[in-house]
């Protein structure tokens, strides 16, 4: 069971790899490298500042745009091309092709985010010659975008389990765009009243909570993360991803295929 | 059982787990992350970069910012607080996203500019703010209505309460009160009816819940301080005539100096004290008294929302 | 045991948006093939073989009905592990090269890695695909995707095979060598299920063929057996352009076809015929039993009103 969903994690991986999905990374590095000579050359006290907002941004931005992209085809492209077929017909149960196209495309993400990490310090490194112990809280942001990502993977995944890809990807950037409020829509749900305010707070615990995992601006001041908010915002894309999986696998698993 | 029925239970127990478990997680985060959403105004606390930032959406970006106003502010009074030095620029950020937003205004010239624990006690930036309102909503009577609450209330500055009144009462369709209070500005500077009818008018014409409530609670306060002004001078009456205080409203209404027995505007009846003061028996319930509460009485931190009506 | 034990196999569509109507794709279908057998599944385009293939596959689920094969349920990673499927028109991962294709697919069907890469050389080169097993599929025609697909199929050795249609999209050659290789397989002693509609293919491989129609079982039966000479007649076949009277008189049909002349009568007859051609002096090409062709029993169950004939 672990090796057959290595397996199709890996031909995943193999796939976006193929697709020269890492090619984002020149478009990454070039903006990196752009961005940091231009304010190196322009502000003086804030290159940290903007190095870190703008190039956090973008890993998120970029990586986002990958999951959703390339998330939406994962389910309905091998149905569409009836490459599941000769999946399916091999000891190979549903779940666990669900679950192995998570990990492939997690995995993609992983990689393509440690290469644009690199960047960021890199970019780090040239505006302010040395770092700084701040700057480990940067690695903490790192890590909490990679946990959106497995958040929006999984979401789209279980959008394409049942729906067409482009509305699949419009569910999951809405999504994206709503989780990114979240602690503002349960703030909006604490001051309704009566029935408004069972619906809107059912909403608001539903969609996924971005907005924790948001601390670009934090780190860009040079704050700390505090290690209870690092172990409640793990705990919590775990246990939403598994959600959203979780999801995906009762849908696919009755699924007929066309 | 067979695999795809296992693979259902399992998945499905999952999923009820997993839900359960992520809006867990997510009250103790919001617990870990007490006024996140407002760490954003201590970083981009300029209202035009914001404008900017918001790509065109900064109506949406608006009413954001102003339930994080709405939420500040009630989250922080309901715990206590003294301070509230984000309400400013939350407010100064939501009207600057959307300047016709004019809710935004009232609900600064009551809980901006009021001293603590009613409000943020900044009545020069409330005035600002309303002035900001009145450059870009020229034809709104509210805004001028808001100043002029402000200057008379909180500054004691008649002459300029009447001159915003004034402007206002020439704005087509201004409510006809303004007429009326610019010109009685002067000669009742400082009178408890002055006062009744601002909060009245206001209380009347607002549309927010909590500036409404708050409008109610002013008037409350306004009517115990006169009720027991009117009943204290009752019973000191009533000693130069026996020489000793009633020991309580029958005797009052024996003397026929009274007619029923009184009642604060939440029903209950007032005491008299054996000093011949009287009290309300809730002093909790209205916050705003000048009158009427137990000598050294200190009103609680955190003071009750009450409902408007 | 049977290899594949179908019974009562059902699939049901609603159509429509508002009102829905079912639509059957499969009716009640009853099916038994034995371990060893070449079986056909007869049916022009759209009879429902390949729904009965998908559901046999596990790929979509039965309104009704059950299916075993090799006495398992049909979604038992055991079973699959036993079994090899080409789908119809197959289609792979084009960013892959056939080599790590059938990697993939050995991988996946648990093959042992220390036989894998000598497994997929063998395969390669029994499906005729030696020298590309480097290229990536994207470059591959729809022949070499067809062979690529038996390969897929065969590569961990399976007990029973399950072919949509195995010989569209090759070319004549290729139609052979398919047939070859399919003819191989059953002398290894494999099960193969295989839909087509291309009778002569059924013919020359089946043991036992079925008819479906419309969603419907039609007709079930050896080939040996549809096709022995029932009739008791013959076809003389001679060089000419007229038909003597006396052959007319035994109530020969005729047909002229430039200067040959083709005539189908009693086997009883036969002898008279003959020595009225030689009278004739008339150049015999040939005598032959006339055999029902599959084709006629193919046409015959595809008359609107029939039933199953003999159920397996």
């Amino acid at each position: 069971m672990r090796a057959r969903i290595a397996h199709i994690a890996s031909n995943t991986f193999r796939e976006a790899v193929r697709d020269r999905v890492l090619y984002n990374l020149i478009v990454f590095a070039l903006l990196m490298s752009g961005a940091s000579i231009l304010v190196g050359q322009i502000s003086i006290n804030i290159e940290r500042l903007v190095v870190i907002n703008l190039g956090l941004t973008a890993v998120s931005l970029f990586g986002m745009v990958i999951a959703i992209f390339i998330g939406i085809g994962l389910v309905s492209k091998e149905i569409e091309k009836r490459t599941l077929y000769t999946v399916l017909s091999r000891p190979v149960r549903r779940w666990e092709f669900i679950v192995g196209k998570f990990f492939g495309l997690a995995g993609t993400l992983v990689v393509n985010t440690f290469f644009m990490a690199i960047g960021v310090f890199a970019a780090l490194l040239y505006v302010s010659h040395s770092f700084q112990k701040p700057d480990a809280w940067v690695l903490v942001a790192l890590y909490f975008i990679i946990l959106q990502f497995l958040i929006i993977t999984a979401l789209t995944l279980f959008f394409s389990s049942f729906s067409s890809p482009l509305l699949s990807a419009v569910f999951a950037f809405s999504l994206f765009v709503i989780g990114s409020f979240a602690e503002d829509l349960r703030g909006f749900a604490g001051i309704t009243q009566g029935v408004t305010r069972w619906l809107a707070t059912g909403a608001a615990y539903l969609v996924p909570n971005f907005s924790a995992l948001n601390v670009i601006s934090s780190v860009a001041h040079s704050n700390p993360v505090s290690g209870q908010l690092i172990l409640y915002n793990s705990a919590y894309a775990l246990v939403y991803a598994t959600l959203a999986i979780s999801g995906a696998v009762l849908v696919f698993e009755h699924r007929n295929l066309k | 059982m067979s695999g795809s029925r296992r693979v259902t239970v399992v998945f499905s127990v999952l999923l009820a787990g997993c839900l359960s478990a992520s809006v867990l997680l997510l009250r103790r985060l919001d617990q870990a992350r007490t006024d996140a959403t407002l760490e954003e105004v201590l970083y981009i606390s300029s209202p035009k970069a914001l404008k900017r930032l918001s790509l065109g959406y900064d109506g949406l970006l608006a009413d954001i910012y102003w339930t994080r106003a709405v939420q500040y502010f009630g989250s922080k009074h309901h715990a206590g607080a003294r301070r509230y030095d984000l309400l400013a620029p939350l407010l100064e950020i939501t009207t600057a996203l959307d300047p016709h937003l004019l809710v935004a205004y009232e609900y600064g010239a009551n809980f901006l500019a009021p001293k603590a624990p009613g409000g943020a006690g900044m009545p020069e930036r409330a005035i600002e703010l309303e002035e900001f309102g009145i450059h870009n909503n020229p034809n709104e009577w509210r805004l001028y209505y808001n100043e002029g609450f402000i200057r008379y209330m909180e500054l004691k500055d008649y002459a300029g309460a009447s001159e915003v009144f004034a402007r206002g009462a020439r704005v087509p369709n201004a409510h006809p009160f303004l007429a009326i209070l610019a010109g009685k500005m002067a000669e009742h500077a400082g009178d408890q009816q002055m006062a009744r009818m601002m909060w009245s008018t206001t209380y009347q014409t607002t549309k927010d819940n909590n500036v409404r409530a708050n409008a109610a609670a002013h008037l409350r306060a306004l009517q115990v301080d006169e009720d027991v002004a009117n009943l204290e001078a009752l019973t000191g009456r009533y000693q130069q005539q026996t020489g000793r205080f009633p020991a309580s409203f029958s005797e009052l209404e024996a003397a026929g100096l009274l007619r029923g027995t009184p009642r604060d505007p939440f029903g209950h009846t007032y005491q008299v004290m054996p000093d011949g003061r009287v009290e309300v028996r809730t002093p909790d319930d209205f916050p705003f008294i000048q009158k009427g509460t137990p000598p050294g009485y200190v009103p609680p931190l955190a003071p009750k929302f009450l409902p408007a009506d | 045991m049977a290899a594949i034990e179908i019974l009562g196999l059902e699939k049901t569509y609603s159509v429509g948006f508002w009102r829905k109507k079912p639509k059957y794709a499969l009716r009640p279908l009853d099916l038994a093939i034995e371990e060893g057998e070449v079986f056909g599944f007869l049916g022009p385009n759209g009879a429902g073989k390949t729904t009965t293939l998908k559901l046999l596959m596990g790929l979509i689920f039965p309104t009704a009905g059950t299916a075993r094969i090799l006495g398992m349920e049909v979604d038992d990673p055991k079973m699959k592990a036993q079994i090899g499927f080409l789908p119809e028109q197959p289609y792979f991962y084009d960013y892959l090269t056939a080599r790590e294709l059938l990697e993939y697919y050995g991988q996946l069907s648990g093959v042992d890695p220390k036989h894998r890469s000598r497994k997929v050389d063998d395969v390669l080169q029994r499906v005729g695909l030696p020298q590309v097993g480097g290229v990536q599929l994207r470059k591959f025609s729809k022949g070499m995707l067809q062979r690529v697909g038996i390969a897929q199929a065969i590569l961990h050795d399976p007990r029973v095979l399950f072919f949509d249609e195995p010989m569209s999209g090759l070319d004549p050659m290729g139609r052979r060598e398919v047939r070859d290789l399919m003819e191989q397989l059953k002398h290894e002693g494999k099960t193969i299920f295989f839909s087509t509609h291309i009778l002569s293919d059924a013919e020359a491989l089946c043991d036992r063929v079925a008819v479906i129609h419309q969603g419907e079982l039609r007709g079930v039966g050896a080939v040996a057996d549809l096709t022995s000479s029932v009739h008791g007649k013959v076809e003389v076949v001679w060089q000419g352009t007229a038909v003597p009277a006396s052959l007319r008189a035994l109530g020969a049909e005729c047909h002229i076809t430039g200067d040959t002349v083709r005539a189908v009568l009693s086997e009883a007859n036969q002898d008279t015929a003959l020595e009225a051609l030689r009278r004739e002096r008339m150049r015999l090409i040939s005598v032959t039993p006339v055999r029902t062709s599959l084709e006629d029993y193919f046409i015959q169950k595809l008359q609107p009103g029939v039933t199953v004939g003999a159920r397996a």
